[in-house]
């Protein structure tokens, strides 16, 4: 039967590990945030051969399994000799396939924007990175928040998949706990909670931030 | 150290590769299937039901759409059995992908039905269509239509989700393929043709999805 005792016994183990969780949410934002903003000017690039150069890696990190990605870092990396701590590892796989998901979404917040804005300010005298950053960034960032909160609620979530390479996150603890005490039901249903409580503070500032944003 | 490609790593199971392939589509599938109906059925008890049933299903959705599939899956498969529910590898991936979709599918069908216009609806009552007829005959045919791009994106999303299955020990192509390099220590060829075989996948799905999408689209109103 279901005990709440083995499920309250789990939490704290289970928070405790949710550092990891949210350490490799952040870093897979952050760095793929960073290569997403790399990948959407290949993208929008005039050069036919760069923007294909763009679409071909949104392709493949869209079009493959994060699993799949994850066992290819895992597996492949140290054969052909590259060794790096399974975190090292996991952080550089989510990192590099959340980037495809952001580029997109970046993408179309940027072809959004009215192409007149753009030619306005060049009458104005405004150079192009000034352009950039003070007319189009702020417009795609306000336009696509929604998605974005959406894509790091599907980071947290995508996450989990780094316990199959055996980072101490939310869902290898939780394997860790039903192990342990052979319960599995608890502790698993415990890490769903912790999850819930991440994603449900998410999209809540989410929804704070698209509010305020609104208003400007 | 130079990689080197031995296909017949490859060749010496196609068997089992084939069969991997076969089981991971047939997963996709039901998965699908469920999720479809499931989530149908949700989006109609939204419309029909009170404030009651509209916040359990919407505990529902918020519960599936907020954990990992990778825990609905361990619940379901490792702690069912607590509550007396043993299901089979294969079973327990199927109903946990179809369960996982169908909060998704519900959320597009919502959507659907919200963004027919009021006025249809209003119209087909002047003609005193019934309730259930405005749905059958004014809504659902439009919705259909409007939504086609987010199903496809959703199947396709749960196409991938299937390579999650292979941690619960279900017979398909990741499960196959990781196993036949651990067997072989050929970790190049077996995660290179894991990676086609999804890219193909994929790439098929998002034709059928655009072709439908085209073949549908001039139903739509203008």
């Amino acid at each position: 039967m279901f005990s709440l005792h083995a499920l309250l016994d789990a939490l704290p183990y289970l928070i405790k590990a949710a550092q990891a969780t949210v350490l490799i949410s952040l870093v897979g934002l952050v760095v793929g945030f960073v290569v997403a903003i790399a990948v959407c000017s290949a993208r929008l690039s005039k050069n036919r051969f760069v923007s294909k150069l763009g679409g071909a890696y949104v392709g493949f990190f869209r079009g493959v399994p994060l699993l799949v990605q994850l066992l290819l870092t895992y597996y492949f990396l140290p054969f052909i000799g590259i060794n790096v701590p399974p975190l090292v590892a996991a952080a550089a796989a989510v990192s590099l396939c959340e980037a495809a998901y952001l580029a997109e979404i970046l993408r179309g917040g940027f072809i959004g924007i009215p192409h007149g804005q753009l030619e306005a300010a060049q009458l104005l005298g405004l150079s192009r990175l000034h352009a950039v950053l003070r007319i189009q960034v702020p417009q795609a960032l306000r336009m696509t928040t929604p998605s974005l909160v959406n894509e790091m609620v599907m980071l947290v979530k995508a996450s989990s998949l780094i316990s199959v390479v055996g980072v101490a996150d939310i869902t290898r603890t939780a394997q860790n706990i039903a192990a342990s005490t052979y319960r599995p039901l608890e502790a698993y249903v415990a890490a769903g909670l912790v999850y819930l409580v991440i994603n449900g503070a998410l999209s809540l500032a989410g929804h704070r931030a698209e509010r305020r944003m609104a208003r400007a | 150290m130079a990689i080197q490609f031995d296909p017949s790593v490859l060749t010496d199971s196609l068997p089992a590769l084939a069969e991997g392939f076969a089981t991971t589509i047939a997963v996709w599938i039901g998965g699908v299937m469920i999720g479809m109906v499931i989530g149908f059925a949700i989006a109609l008890l939204q419309i029909f039901c009170g404030t009651w049933v509209r916040r359990f299903l919407r505990v529902y959705i918020e519960i599936f759409r907020g954990t990992p599939f990778l825990v609905q899956l361990f619940v379901l498969y490792y702690g069912g059995p607590s509550l007396g529910l043993s299901l089979e590898p294969l079973t327990a991936g199927i109903v946990g992908l179809g369960l996982y979709g169908s909060a998704y599918f519900a959320e597009a069908f919502r959507s659907g039905f919200t963004s027919v216009p009021r006025g249809h609806i209003e119209a087909a009552e002047c003609l005193g269509f019934t309730r259930l007829q405005v749905i059958m005959r004014v809504q659902l045919p439009q919705m259909l239509v409007i939504i086609v791009p987010a199903l496809t994106n959703l199947i396709i999303v749960l196409s991938k989700e299937t390579a999650v299955l292979s941690v619960v020990t279900v017979p398909e192509l990741t499960f196959v393929l990781t196993g036949i390099g651990s067997e072989r220590f050929a970790f190049v060829e077996t995660l290179l043709a894991l990676c086609v075989c999804y890219l193909a996948l994929v790439e098929l799905a998002s034709r059928a999805g655009q072709w439908v999408e085209v073949r549908v689209g001039r139903f739509l109103t203008r």
